[in-house]
């Protein structure tokens, strides 16, 4: 009896404790879409408006219209495609080489790879932008897609890790069969490891489509700014409406919102992934 | 264990040589990649910061010209102490309440995988947009923080726009999206067995003494590397700050962190080699403060096994 009182009242203020932090974490995403559903007379009221008196969609609206969003938009979806083709390619291509082939040198390139993960981003921009600008590919997409075919040591290092646990009985049988490694990699190993691709397929997903400095640094053609970019261009110009400012902010995030609702699973995993080395 | 033994070295080395070659197929984007973007690129930063250059003229050399000139620039050290105190504020804040976060979302009560997802959303969407909506919850006039204040009668602040109180405020974002670092601690806490707490259980410990000798001391390597990573994140703090500034690093350089200076050295002003050398400055500093903190981990973290890693 006591017991269950007990548990009953620790029950509670779980509850308790986790719906005041639950709170903290969704109040800033009530704020911004209340807001943008606002005109500017309902934002400016004082005492404060809780809630929108009607849905209409007018910020959004003139969002698009004071800044070209689709445009942006749709920049930032074609350099999330092709960095997902990148990565997901050359993740499982290179873990493969350290995984299923033995050979003299292994071991020494994947501590160098596990060694550029230290290397501050601060130390690598200044060189990396001279470079690029160097080969002309300055207002290119190239400075932010061509990096992600060679690899990143973080995706190289999951796959690989998900690479190690399939047997190597299936390599074996495949080279009885007389089959290269070339078909090895392509027909059995990789079809294999679909959940550890995904995973790279979403953090890559997050990472370019969330990505500010490299597009601020490579791109300045409005043409070619991405969601973030323009995004914050836009706060720049358009800072005292607030509503419209907060369409535009909800455009940004609503696509990662819904990737994240579609793919929790594998954010998860990466992300158990990348902190649980310790 | 790459040499065979000596007779089947000679059966096989036509498949080893074989397995070389496309060992280093299969490696080669990642050596290539490892050249053309770390490699090369390190090398000529180090190269530079020893240079003026304002990509324009040639490049003069300076010897440590950069470096001892870092010594006495005012900006440098507001810059160093505006990330300093954000680390400070920061990293003790997100670890702390992201672990007491896992540890409550590690309850099994109904409902927990909708507070999950919830808690990790803050920290997927993006920083751009997450700026442009809290600069206007910090907003002094029409903000929410401060139209909820008022509405209770107590006194408002000025939060972003005040020198003193724009370090704290973005120290408060960072613990609303540190759901990351919730989610690695909750994979932590759930890899605990439940025998410990149960032994425990029958020793009569409470709950607050099986916290403290059973779950931080099992935590302590994945808290140990987490504030690692938490305080090279810190120090290279850009986004944020230079979006809810309208990228001055406002007011009066209080929110002027490093690598926002970093990046308007080298692309606003075009000192190129001076940028290289405050990069190479920034490196310098994560790796004593790892080193560091590596030495004293050994006071603090326990490793299961003995042996440390």
């Amino acid at each position: 009896m006591k017991i269950t009182n007990r548990n009953r009242l620790t029950t509670a203020l779980t509850y308790l404790l986790l719906a005041l932090l639950g709170l903290f974490m969704l109040f800033p995403f009530y704020w911004m879409l209340r807001s943008s559903f606002m005109s500017e007379r309902e934002i400016l009221t004082v005492p404060i408006q809780w809630l929108p008196s009607s849905l209409k969609p007018d910020n959004y609206i003139s969002a698009f219209q004071k800044a070209p969003f689709h445009r942006y938009l749709l920049n930032s979806a074609f350099l999330v495609l092709v960095n997902i083709l990148g990565s997901v390619f050359s993740a499982s291509f290179v873990a493969f080489g350290f995984t299923r082939l033995r050979f003299r040198g292994r071991n020494f390139w994947f501590a160098v790879l596990l060694s550029t993960m230290m290397i501050p981003y601060s130390v690598l921009m200044i060189p990396q932008f001279v470079g690029w600008q160097a080969v002309g590919a300055y207002n290119t997409f190239l400075p932010l897609t061509l990096p992600a075919f060679f690899g990143s040591a973080f995706n190289i290092f999951l796959v690989r890790q998900f690479y190690m646990g399939i047997p190597k009985d299936y390599d074996e049988a495949a080279v009885m069969d007389g089959a290269g490694y070339l078909t090895i990699y392509a027909k059995i190993i990789m079809p294999m490891s679909k959940p550890a691709l995904c995973t790279v397929g979403v953090f890559t997903f997050m990472n370019v489509w969330n990505d500010f400095l490299g597009p601020l640094l490579y791109l300045d053609k409005d043409e070619l700014k991405t969601i973030s970019l323009g995004l914050q261009i836009f706060t720049g110009q358009y800072n005292s409406q607030r509503g419209m400012l907060m369409a535009a902010a909800a455009v940004c995030m609503i696509p990662m919102i819904l990737v994240y609702f579609f793919a929790q699973r594998y954010f998860i995993e990466g992300i158990t992934f990348s902190g649980l080395k310790g | 264990m790459q040499k065979s033994s000596g007779g089947a070295r000679k059966k096989g080395s036509s498949a080893e040589r074989k397995q070389l070659l496309w060992g280093y197929i299969f490696i080669g984007p990642a050596i290539i990649g490892f050249l053309c973007f770390s490699l090369g690129p390190i090398l000529f930063s180090l190269f530079l910061s020893f240079f003026k250059w304002n990509v324009i003229t040639p490049m003069e050399f300076v010897g440590a010209g950069n470096y001892t000139q870092l010594m006495g620039d005012s900006l440098v050290w507001q810059s160093l102490k505006v990330t300093g105190l954000y680390s400070l504020l920061a990293v003790p804040l997100t670890t702390v309440i992201s672990f007491f976060t896992a540890a409550l979302l590690n309850n099994r009560v109904k409902g927990i995988s909708l507070f999950r997802t919830i808690f990790y959303i803050p920290s997927i969407v993006p920083a751009v947009a997450v700026a442009a909506v809290w600069r206007y919850i910090y907003d002094p006039m029409y903000g929410l923080f401060n139209s909820v204040l008022r509405l209770v009668g107590l006194p408002t602040s000025n939060w972003i726009y005040s020198k003193s109180g724009v370090v704290p405020s973005l120290a408060i974002i960072a613990v609303w999206a540190a759901g990351n670092t919730v989610v690695i601690y909750l994979a932590g806490l759930q890899g605990i067995s439940r025998q410990l707490y149960e032994a425990a259980d029958i020793d009569g410990a409470g709950p607050v003494s099986k916290f403290r000798h059973i779950t931080v001391p099992i935590m302590s390597p994945i808290i140990f590397y987490n504030v690692v990573m938490s305080i090279i994140s810190c120090m290279q703090n850009f986004t944020l700050p230079y979006i809810m500034s309208d990228t001055k690093g406002g007011p009066d350089n209080a929110s002027l962190f490093y690598s926002m200076l970093l990046y308007r050295t080298a692309f606003k002003n075009s000192q190129m080699g001076y940028a290289a050398a405050m990069s190479w400055l920034l490196f310098l500093i994560i790796a004593i403060l790892t080193v560091v903190i590596f030495k004293t981990s050994d006071r603090w973290v326990f490793y299961e096994s003995g042996d440390r890693s």
